[in-house]
Parts: structure tokens; C-alpha cells; sequence
């Protein structure tokens, strides 16, 4: 029969707990608000880009001469991924997610020979690949999503993948990100930034491309000095979108694992309660009996 | 045909800007543009600088952009810029320290890329100035 006091102080450890995962549920939620807001109100920038990206690229389309940004450098062999993860945990299965990709993306590539680099933004991310492929991680990013996700941040981020890439550290860049689909679902979600597959953007763009690429646009200046300017900055935009959804996805876990975490603590409450009724009700019943039995010898 | 073109100014955190206005000047890439309903189609390159918005033959809004692009269609003129500010908004003192800022990080950066970053930096600072003048 468990103890009494011992009970008690079980019931209030698990209802202090419940207390802390429900105000973080809270704090989730608010902060989920915030970042669907900021995604949503990003996007139009980013469909113009694509459209404006499509609409050049299609001009290229099995042309030569195509900036390396959009067509590569012709060679597959080092890979670079970008793994856009959390810096904090207790948010469900949001980084054992991306990680798990991730690993398996990495096996993937060096089994078919091919070299793989990571650059991890958000510290989890990091926990989650170093253990097997310590060796791969160039560098970590942290604190990107303090105040939710920045531009700037995603504008040097873009700086620094493109002059790794000038000096021929790698041919192809990946960035593994976790899409936001609604608050309760994420979608792990791979995006080829370099060479920058149009392809993945001609759904989205095409009710837009069929009324506007229609109409022959003028180019000025020349199309290859557009897209020459175009490019970098369609990989700025391409990752702070990554950043974006990331941090909208991060808020939505966090807020499912908690709002679970908090009803698991409410059913614990309820059953460590019975147990302490039943424990105290059953030494009532024998102090009673100790009562009477002690009567009757009389 | 109507007699405003739609003009949208878009950042990347969010649009900042959509309205139906009579004439909108931005300065293109190769020179300033004016857009009036009816443009042809046009993708050009946006430098730093002023686009100006005109009602009645007269500037009513002036904002600092600091390049990007800008798609015109004959109903629409959508200008996709990394910063824009009112230019009354604008701040002499902070122009001036971006200014400096950006001449350090040209002469501090080493490979290509950072060196194109840094000078495409300096030029919106200069205009940034420039605009503060004006």
C-alpha cells in the first residue's frame, strides 16, 4: 500500500507539470499565430519570384548558356543539405522527424558515392545527425527563430551557400525543411535550391503562367542579366520561405505535444487520486475496526 | 480600360503596398520608368532609389526601395523590393552608417560573391543618402 504522504507529493509533482506543459501550449499557440501570419504574408512575394523565375527560365528552356544557378555546373558529385530544424525541443516528433530524413538522405547519397556536407540550422537538428555523420556538419546556425524568422538572416545564409558554391564546395544544395501543412500536421519536405528545379514551382505557378506567360513580356535589361540578379535573390527567398514554414511547423508541434503531454497529466492526476482515496479510505476502515475490536475485548 | 493601374509593392515579409493609382515612376534598371494603364508587358531590374506616385500631375507618395524587380502588365505594375521606406521616414544619421558599413564590408570581402553582395550593398546606401538630399 503505497504511503500516503508519498501520494500527495506525487499528485502535486504531476499537477505542477501540467501546469507548466499547458502555459507552454499556450505560448505555442500564440507564437503559431504569429508565424502563420508572417508566412502568409510572405507569399506574395515569393509567387511573384516564381513566376518571374518561370517565366525567364522557360526562355532557356534546352538553351545553353543558362546561369549555373538555375542549370548547375553539369556535375552530381558533393552534395550540400540544409537541415532547417528547432532550437529548442519538446515539440513531438518535429526534429526526430527531420533527422530521421535527413540520416537517411545522407546514407543515401554516400552509398552511391557520392560526398555529403550538412549545414544545420537549429541546434536539435544537429544533435540528430551528428551522432552517425559527425564528420558531414560544416557548421551550425542558431538562435534564427528567436523573434520568429528574419530576412536578413536568410539573405546571408543565402550569401554564404553561394560563395561556398563559387568556390566549387559542392554541385547541388539541398534544404530538408518541415512543411507546414495545418497545427497538427508537418510534412518533411526536401527543396533542390541549387540548380533550382522549376519544375517543383510549375504547379503553384501555373494558373499564373498560363495568363501571364501568355503575354510576351519585354525584357530589360537583357534576360540573362534579369536572371543573373534574379537568381541569388530567388535562393534568399526560397530559404526564408524554408525558414518560415519551419518555425510556423515548430509551433504547431510544440502546441500538439504539449496539448498532449497536458491531458496525459490530467489522466495521471485522476488516477493518482483514486489510489490516494482508496488508500486513505481503506486506513480509516482500519482504524475503525482497531476501534471496535478493542470495544468488543472489553 | 480603366484609368489607374493597380501598383503593388511587395517585401519579403509581406506586402506592403496595393492600390489603384493614375501614373507610378520606378527607377528600372536601365532608367527611370513611368507606368501608365496600358503599359506593355515588361520584367525589368529595379535599382535604389525613389518610385514615385502621381495623382493629378502631382507626387502624392514617394518611397525608397532599395532594388529588386518590377513586372508590369498593362493593368498592373508589381514592384518586388528587399527594403522600401517612406522617404519621410527616411534617417540622414542611419544612411550615412549603413554608407559607411557598406564601404567596410567591400574592402573586407575577400571572395567574389561577398564582394558583389558588398557592392550591390553600397549602392543602395549611396542612394539612400541621396535620398535624404532630395
Amino acid at each position: 500500500m503505497p504511503n500516503l504522504k508519498d501520494l500527495k507529493i506525487r499528485i502535486d509533482s504531476v499537477k505542477s507539470t501540467q501546469k507548466i506543459t499547458s502555459a507552454m501550449k499556450m505560448v505555442a499557440a500564440a507564437k503559431l499565430r504569429k508565424a502563420q501570419l508572417s508566412a502568409e504574408s510572405a507569399r506574395p512575394y515569393a509567387e511573384r519570384m516564381e513566376t518571374m523565375v518561370a517565366a525567364l527560365a522557360k526562355s532557356f528552356d534546352g538553351v545553353d548558356g543558362a546561369p549555373e544557378l538555375l542549370a548547375g555546373n553539369g556535375k552530381d558529385e558533393k552534395h550540400l543539405i540544409v537541415l532547417v530544424s528547432s532550437d529548442r525541443g519538446l515539440c513531438g516528433g518535429f526534429n526526430a522527424n527531420i533527422g530521421r530524413f535527413a540520416r537517411n538522405k545522407i546514407t543515401e547519397l554516400r552509398a552511391a558515392g557520392k560526398s555529403v556536407k550538412v549545414l544545420c540550422l537549429g541546434r536539435k537538428g544537429r544533435d540528430q545527425v551528428r551522432r552517425d555523420f559527425g564528420d558531414a556538419i560544416l557548421d551550425t546556425v542558431e538562435d534564427l527563430t528567436k523573434n520568429g524568422a528574419q530576412y536578413n538572416d536568410a539573405n546571408n545564409l543565402a550569401l554564404r551557400i553561394r560563395t561556398m558554391y563559387e568556390e566549387g564546395e559542392f554541385d547541388v544544395c539541398t534544404v530538408i525543411y518541415n512543411k507546414f501543412i495545418s497545427a497538427i500536421t508537418q510534412e518533411v519536405t526536401p527543396l533542390q535550391v541549387i540548380p533550382f528545379a522549376v519544375a517543383q514551382i510549375e504547379d503553384t505557378a501555373k494558373e499564373a503562367q498560363d495568363d501571364e506567360l501568355k503575354a510576351l513580356y519585354e525584357y530589360e535589361p537583357s534576360e540573362e542579366e534579369i536572371l543573373e540578379d534574379l537568381l541569388p535573390r530567388n535562393l534568399s527567398v526560397q530559404i526564408f520561405r524554408a525558414m518560415l514554414e519551419s518555425f510556423a511547423s515548430e509551433q504547431g508541434a510544440r502546441m500538439a505535444a504539449m496539448d498532449n503531454a497536458t491531458r496525459n497529466a490530467g489522466d495521471m492526476i485522476n488516477n493518482l487520486t483514486l489510489t490516494y482515496n482508496r488508500a486513505r479510505q481503506a486506513a480509516i476502515t482500519n482504524e475503525l475496526i482497531e476501534i471496535i475490536s478493542g470495544a468488543e475485548a472489553l | 480600360m480603366s484609368d489607374t493601374v493597380l501598383f503593388e509593392l511587395v517585401s519579403p515579409a509581406k506586402l506592403l503596398l496595393s492600390e489603384e493609382v493614375e501614373m507610378v515612376v520606378v527607377p528600372g534598371g536601365e532608367g527611370d520608368f513611368g507606368v501608365l494603364p496600358g503599359h506593355t508587358p515588361m520584367l525589368t531590374t529595379v535599382r535604389p532609389g525613389i518610385i514615385d506616385i502621381y495623382e493629378n500631375d502631382k507626387v502624392v507618395k514617394s518611397i525608397f526601395v532599395v532594388g529588386g524587380f518590377a513586372e508590369v502588365s498593362e493593368e498592373r505594375c508589381a514592384v518586388l523590393a528587399e527594403e522600401a521606406i517612406a522617404v519621410d521616414e527616411l534617417d540622414r544619421d542611419n544612411a550615412e552608417a549603413r554608407l559607411q558599413k557598406a564601404t567596410d564590408a567591400l574592402n573586407a570581402a575577400e571572395s567574389d560573391v561577398a564582394k558583389q553582395a558588398a557592392e550591390r550593398e553600397l549602392r543602395a546606401a549611396e542612394a539612400m543618402v541621396a535620398a535624404c538630399d532630395a
